[in-house]
């Protein structure tokens, strides 16, 4: 069985290990674009602030490849997939034949169109290793930099640049900063954080014009028509699932590569995960991409067993973000912010000046999102609640009580938790143990 | 692989099992010079939960999943799952995101803010059964064979 992996970063690992753990035997080759083996990419933020060293980007040792005979290929494009032949085209002519396919490309960044912008130097992405160290590589000559979007991508290059002592200015079309991943009271207190940091934050505007001679930036028009100066753009407006190369093919793609429950894609060799992929939503069941680290490993592991001919199927994607902005914790994990207010049961509890803000989100008795700002402790015991779809009616006085747990819920569900009751041979010597 | 089990009923609230923790991770393994005089005393990694004044109580603690969700959502790989089953943090890999700690159902990641470290049951490797379950005055804690579910 020859297994291709095209991408190598969490997903792959998910893919290889579940092969590996059905399937000695199978050839396995990995793809990448990248000159690295597998890094923690959402790392590069650290790496940028030198919070980390080059050392540290390392996701696994290096011994992960040989130890699970991988075939490498890094540096190598694949421009087209034939799905006739059985074959992924790179981009140097060569072409590798496959029994079963993964697509786990990632996300390319969107760059939209700006006046001005393409006869310029300093124009960056932030998603990659790379981006990353050419960032850095320049960073003594630079003075001032904007950068274009406020969301995590952004508000993570930002900070980096910051703690470089780099002076900063973020340039937001919403009305607030991580306008996906939180609500309102929450954005404004990252955006609070970050100006107290000195880093600038301007919303409700966007980049229109490039200004500079030749390929030197001087600054960028907003449509505000106010002029920031700066040397250095790094663009963070979002990524789109890196599928252009299945143009031509039989492979659907919508916004990302459509794949069903067992991430097949609509043909029957060639799987998809990760942020390339288009999954079912845990709460509609809609195919939605879901660009988070955890679903990434998660499809991975399925579309990995799957090609091993084992079938595991996705419970649906789960939005989840853990993201810390000078050094206020912040989590958020499903429905946040609901377009429709009315629908659903919000508890909040709020001290902004301290940086604390917690948001419970329910529906028809579910707990379905959640926000917590500064005290993240044990944030996962709702995340459970959510994918377990636990009714909340008992408990829902308790949830935005600092010290919410597993007593706060019923006996029932700490037993088929912790207890030993159905999970030993016999039940764990209670005769030995005196009750109340 | 055998883990910790809790037999709620049994659990007296008395949180000697954190005692029993922090004193296996601390440098001196002494309780009273760990509390004491070490200069950063180790995080419990189980957490004893107390409701109405300690009337019940339950210690929970790392179930070193089958398929780990802290594991998965690591973004640094410092989560790795043991052959013998064990998942252990690697402190040094560890960068303190608190991906781990959104992610557990169990609740069984601590933060080490002092640290910024990721903090979790390793099973007490030096141990024939983890300290939680020694200290326990009542045998609320078990360690047996058995399964995560």
């Amino acid at each position: 069985m020859n297994y291709v992996i095209v991408g190598n970063s969490v997903a792959a690992v998910g893919a290889i290990r579940a092969i590996r753990e059905r399937d000695q035997q199978g050839n396995i080759t990995v793809i990448s674009r990248e000159k690295h083996n597998i890094y923690g990419r959402p790392l590069i933020s650290y790496l940028l602030g030198g919070l980390i060293n080059e050392k540290r980007m390392a996701y696994l040792p290096n011994d992960f490849y040989s130890q699970n005979r991988i075939n490498l290929l890094l540096e190598s494009e694949v421009v087209a997939v034939d799905t006739t032949a059985k074959k992924v085209k790179l981009a140097g002519g060569d072409a590798i034949l496959y029994d079963k396919l993964l697509l786990a490309t990632g996300g390319d960044p969107f760059i939209p169109p700006i006046e001005g912008m393409p006869d310029k130097d300093r124009i960056f992405t932030f998603t990659t290793w790379e981006d990353a160290a050419k960032l850095k590589g320049i960073a003594p000559d630079i003075n001032r930099a904007v950068v274009i979007g406020g969301g995590l991508i952004g508000l993570k290059a930002a900070e980096g640049l910051n703690l470089l002592d780099k002076p900063v200015t973020v340039i937001e079309l919403a009305d607030r900063v991580l306008s996906s991943a939180f609500d309102r009271p929450a954005g404004k207190i990252v955006a609070r954080k970050m100006r107290a940091n000195g880093i600038d934050v301007i919303t409700e505007d966007t980049v229109v014009r490039i200004e500079g001679d030749g390929a030197e930036i001087s600054g960028v028009t907003l449509k505000s028509g106010d002029f920031i100066s700066c040397d250095t753009v790094v663009v963070a407006i979002g990524v789109r699932p890196a599928a252009t190369f299945l143009k031509g093919s039989d492979i659907e793609v919508n916004r990302g590569i459509v794949v069903d429950a067992t991430m097949q894609t609509s043909n029957r060799d060639v799987y998809a995960a990760g942020d390339v992929a288009e999954a079912d939503d845990f709460f509609s069941g809609q195919k939605n991409p879901m660009p988070i680290w955890p679903d990434a490993y998660i499809q991975g592991d399925i579309a990995g067993a799957a090609m091993a001919g084992e079938k595991k199927e996705y419970v649906g994607g789960l939005a989840m973000n853990s993201i810390e902005f000078f050094k206020v914790s912040t989590i958020s994990m499903g429905v946040t912010n609901p377009r429709d207010p009315a629908e659903y049961e919000i508890h909040t509890y709020q001290d902004i000046q301290n940086y604390q803000y917690r948001k419970i989100v329910m529906q028809n008795d579910r707990l379905v999102g959640a926000v917590l700002v500064g005290n993240v402790d044990r944030a996962g015991i709702f995340s459970g609640l959510i994918r377990e779809k636990v009714d909340m009616t008992p408990f829902r006085e308790s949830l935005l009580t600092p010290d919410f747990g597993f007593l706060h819920l019923s006996r029932e569900i700490r037993n088929s938790l912790f207890a030993p009751q159905g999970k030993v041979a016999d039940n764990g010597r209670t005769e030995q143990a005196a009750g109340h | 692989m055998k883990r910790i089990y809790t037999l709620e009923d049994a659990c007296i609230g008395c949180h000697l099992c954190e005692v029993g923790c922090i004193t296996e991770h601390s440098l001196s393994k002494d309780p009273v010079k760990a509390f004491l005089h070490e200069p950063e005393r180790p995080i419990s990694r189980c957490t004893v939960e107390e409701l109405h004044g300690g009337i019940i109580s339950l210690s929970t603690t790392c179930r070193h999943c089958d398929e780990p969700d802290c594991l998965r959502a690591c973004i640094s790989g410092a989560i790795q799952k043991n052959a013998d089953g064990i998942v252990r943090i690697d402190a040094e890999q560890c960068v303190g995101c608190w991906s781990c700690v959104m992610a557990c159902p169990y609740g069984a990641i601590q933060r080490n803010l002092k640290k910024k470290k990721a903090n979790k049951c390793d099973l007490c490797p030096d141990r024939q059964s983890p300290a939680c379950v020694d200290a326990c005055p009542n045998r609320a804690l078990v360690y047996r064979e058995g399964s995560q579910k």
